[in-house]
């Protein structure tokens, strides 16, 4: 065992710089910014503690040392989508810090300190964008106020740049010679700064690599399941392949008595598969050890009714509903769908299904945590909610929150697996048996693909209503989805408003539930990453069969539309409601760069796509051929995308966007999770197959900058190049994917 | 029973079965976590380190195998030219999203580059199709590697 340590650092109290005289500034939930030195000696505001989720929701956290350097708190999680060099990126500019001298150190999980912390949504970009650039000018005025005041100057009379106060003669001090005066000045209520006008930024729009990527190309410790602790021990999780099983009897003594195992035990439910389901631990000296073990177990499992659950038996009784035209609840209703349909001079009718499917990210689930002497509880946590995490576990184990702290881990990849946190309690239930003991769990990646919170499969009857002038007057969808029960969150809820209901007179989205122990969770860009498949697909038959193409129909159903209102959206902040010009842009400008319309290559064919997902607008285009087995090849893909007014990061943004077009891809050619048995049926990389590099297209993007707030690029990229493919498909052969993952047979040449 | 491993030229003893993956061995006996666990079965290419300079899925290489082999690992890549100048690529490429197959990713390169210095795309694509990146990070990770095998490794 190596006793090398790996943790989360404390914010402000890294070890290089806790003997040095600090200063923190640190925004309070409460609004206000309170200020304290690192240094108890020094110390004047103490700890903020303001209330918990108040209205400002937020805390920014900036410490400089008196060599310049400057530590700015990535507050959110990392899971690969830039967020601990983007967050700091906005503070860093307002602050006008040197960035050659910025260091950026990552949270504790702490809602009091910083407010949400989430990997999720791509909610970072928009709720951040102005609190965390008020947190910067925030600590730049006290630095600028503390320059006044030595010098005797007026503070007007002052300018910052790169890490100094310089004043009219060209005199100047470092931040970090001023540090100590700037905290003891009075602390600026935020709203009342200015903050820089975007021609002076020097630091947004710059392309920054990844604050961490040179750890990683050096392979540093840095992700979850690198983190070691003295005496560390770890184990694997035992639990019935069949959802909703309950754990009858265990015999553990064949495990036990095997190699290096040192215990094993079974873990009671708590009948929550987001928390805690029934399963055995083993723990050894090492992970591969103790999952070798569970093979040597002997557990009897009571499945239940879902045993007899599969994929085929959902889609038969899927379509037997559909075909029965009764669904059960109507979810959104325009003028009258009925009259449409009796008077329509053409009506197209069509069924669409796309199936589960699982995250998979490259890090399988893990999760380290001790149980201390004295009861409390740490963990270090690769997950996109902590904050959530730490809840759950605290309320599972019966512990004052306050008792259980979660360090935020890097993460090798969510794309929202871990906003689910499963895995922590299920560590949590296994350190409380072994208090003193650190332990750290991991999953196989079997246990990541059969144990999943998994995209939903889904079902849509779609009619359309064509009138004597090729006008889309009438329009009907009855969805089949899934009912978890007991009120549980459903990803693939379909919001009442999707594109296209309220740009058709007469319109209706209608669903009906079948019952499942499936877990279902967010996938990126969740009901987006199959809706716009469904939704882009459908509509491209209703411009076929009207004699133009899809970019022509969208901007002709969006003619005359004005920008919905803005609505209240998640953490308070304000969410624009959808605004047809930015999609007439996107459209046009995705259109003009694919040069759409001209003749393409022989054997080739383009297809388009647009969604609106996450406040992101994309239109895509995708330029496709087939090889002689069928396969699906993608040659070229343009993006338009207008993600406000800003690109934050360029690289990360284009990172993003180049990942989420590729990932798409890959779920529209090959990715399937099958229920058997009430079981998953693919087990590993080799029957659930992600892209490699020779699926990799050129991949041109182009942003429309608008006058928007920027927003988040983790998901809005991915769900339009779906249909573009299969409408790129339709093209070329003539003919229609109304299923997910492409069939090859459809396209295999006789 | 026990065994003597070299790994990045240093000498180990290792008391594990001899079945365990050199992988487990690394990470959990000798606490070396920069090799990294992505499938168990040689399917995605993270665990990849060098035995005898070739690129080997250590999942798939079994501690009594190994004898006096020299391992390499992600650990020691910059000790050579090639693995400094990919790490170099790799940055100035911003290559990465989450970052954990990269360890894989870089040792196959490297691999690549030392044995075939001028590989034509479709040979890097063919390289590193054994190496999966969920962040899909292709183009560039292509990009870094045409980067360094056009520029050379001289000037790193």
């Amino acid at each position: 065992m190596s006793d090398v340590m790996t943790a989360a650092p404390m914010p402000g109290t890294s070890s290089q710089l806790s003997r040095r005289m600090m200063l923190k500034v640190s925004a309070l939930a409460g609004g206000g910014f309170a200020l304290a030195a690192s240094m108890p000696m020094i110390a004047r505001a103490a700890t903020p503690a303001g209330p918990e989720g108040t209205a400002a929701g937020l805390n920014a956290f900036v410490t400089i040392a008196p060599d310049n350097t400057i530590t700015i708190v990535g507050k959110n999680p990392e899971v690969g989508q830039g967020i601990k060099t983007m967050l700091p990126m906005l503070i860093a500019e307002e602050l006008d810090a040197d960035w050659d001298q910025v260091r950026i150190v990552q949270a504790d999980t702490d809602m009091a300190l910083y407010g949400p912390q989430l990997a999720g949504g791509s909610f970072a970009t928009p709720m951040n964008w102005i609190p965390m650039r008020q947190a910067g000018a925030t600590a730049r005025a006290m630095l600028v106020a503390a320059a006044a005041q030595r010098w005797g100057v007026p503070v007007g009379s002052l300018r910052t740049e790169k890490s100094r106060v310089i004043d009219g003669s060209g005199r100047s001090l470092t931040f970090g010679e001023l540090a100590t005066d700037a905290a003891a000045m009075p602390v600026p209520a935020p709203e009342t700064l200015m903050l820089k006008d975007a021609k002076d930024f020097t630091i947004i729009g710059r392309p920054i690599g990844g604050i961490d990527s040179p750890k990683v190309v050096r392979g540093e410790p840095i992700f979850g399941v690198d983190t070691q602790l003295p005496g560390m021990v770890y184990a694997a999780y035992e639990r019935a392949p069949v959802f909703g099983a309950k754990l009858m009897s265990a015999n553990l003594d064949a495990a036990k008595a095997e190699p290096g195992i040192s215990d094993a035990f079974v873990i009671e439910g708590n009948g929550r598969a987001d928390q805690l389901v029934d399963g055995v631990a083993v723990i050894a000296s090492n992970w591969w050890l103790a999952n070798r073990a569970r093979g040597k177990l002997a557990v009897e499992w009571d499945t239940g009714e879902w045993a007899s659950h599969s994929s085929s038996g959902y889609d038969e009784t899927a379509r037997k509903l559909m075909a029965s035209g009764q669904a059960e609840e109507v979810f959104a209703s325009n003028g009258d769908v009925d009259a449409a349909f009796a008077s329509a001079a053409k009506v197209l009718e069509a069924e669409y299904a796309y199936p589960f499917l699982a995250h998979v990210p490259m890090e399988p689930m893990n999760c380290t945590a001790l149980m201390h002497e004295d009861g409390s509880l740490e963990m270090w946590a690769p997950s996109q909610t902590p904050q959530g995490g730490l809840a759950g576990v605290a309320e599972m184990l019966g512990l004052e929150p306050s008792r259980v702290k979660v360090h935020i881990t890097r993460m090798g990849g969510g794309f929202g697996r871990r906003l689910t946190n499963d895995y922590m309690h299920q560590v949590a239930a296994i350190a409380q048996k072994m208090p003193g003991t650190p332990v750290q769990l991991i999953w196989s990646r079997e246990d990541d693909v059969r144990t999943d919170f998994y995209r939903p499969a889904g079902w849509h009857k779609l009619r359309a209503a064509v009138d004597a002038e090729g006008k889309l007057v009438g329009f009907d969808d009855h969805f089949v989805t899934f009912d978890a029960g007991g009120g549980s969150f459903n990803p693939a809820a379909m919001a009442p408003d999707i594109f296209p209901a309220k740009f058709v007179p007469n319109l209706r989205f209608a669903q009906s539930k079948m019952k499942t122990a499936v877990p279902m969770g967010a996938l990126r860009a969740p009901s987006s990453n199959a809706l716009a498949f469904v939704m882009q697909s459908f509509l491209d038959e209703v411009a076929v069969a009207t004699d133009k193409d899809l970019p022509t129909l969208m901007l002709e159903l969006v003619e005359g539309f004005e920008p919905e209102p803005d609505e209240q959206g998640f953490g308070g902040m304000s969410s624009p409601g959808f605004n047809p010009h930015r999609l007439a842009a996107v459209t046009k400008k995705a259109v003009e760069m694919a040069k759409w319309g001209e003749p393409v290559a022989d054997g080739h064919a383009l297809g388009f796509g647009f969604y609106w997902s996450h406040m992101g607008y994309f239109a895509e285009i995708v330029e496709a051929s087939l090889s002689e087995a069928g396969q699906p090849l993608v040659h070229n893909v343009w993006a338009a995308g207008d993600v406000g007014s800003h690109i934050i990061n360029p690289f990360g943004a284009m990172n993003q966007v180049e990942g989420s077009i590729i990932d798409g891809i890959g779920q529209a050619i090959q990715l399937a999770v099958q229920i058997e048995g009430g079981a998953v049926k693919q087990s590993n990389f080799h029957d659930y197959q992600l892209p490699r590099m020779p699926m990799t297209p050129q991949i041109h993007v182009e942003f429309v900058p608008s006058d928007n707030a920027p927003t988040g690029l983790g998901e809005p990229a991915l769900p339009p190049v779906i249909p573009a493919l299969t409408n790129a498909l339709f093209a070329l052969t003539g003919k229609r994917v109304r299923s997910l993952p492409i069939d090859k047979a459809l396209f295999a040449k006789a | 029973m026990a065994y003597t491993v070299t790994i990045n030229g240093k000498q180990h003893d290792v008391d594990a079965p001899g079945e365990m993956p050199l992988l487990w061995v690394l990470r959990n006996e000798l606490g070396m976590v920069g090799t990294k666990f992505g499938c168990g079965i040689g399917m995605c290419g993270a665990c990849t380190v060098h035995v005898n300079g070739e690129a080997r899925r250590s999942c798939a290489v079994t501690l009594s195998s190994v004898g006096d082999a020299q391992i390499s690992t992600i650990e020691a890549l910059a000790e050579t030219p090639v693995g400094r100048a990919l790490q170099q690529a790799w940055l100035d490429e911003d290559v990465m999203q989450c970052g954990y197959c990269q360890a894989g990713q870089l040792m196959n390169a490297t691999a690549l580059l030392t044995k075939n210095p001028q590989p034509a795309e479709t040979e890097i694509e063919s390289a590193m199709q054994g190496n999966i990146c969920r962040c899909a990070c292709y183009t560039r990770i292509h990009k870094a590697i045409a980067a360094v095998s056009k520029e050379g490794v001289a000037n790193v």
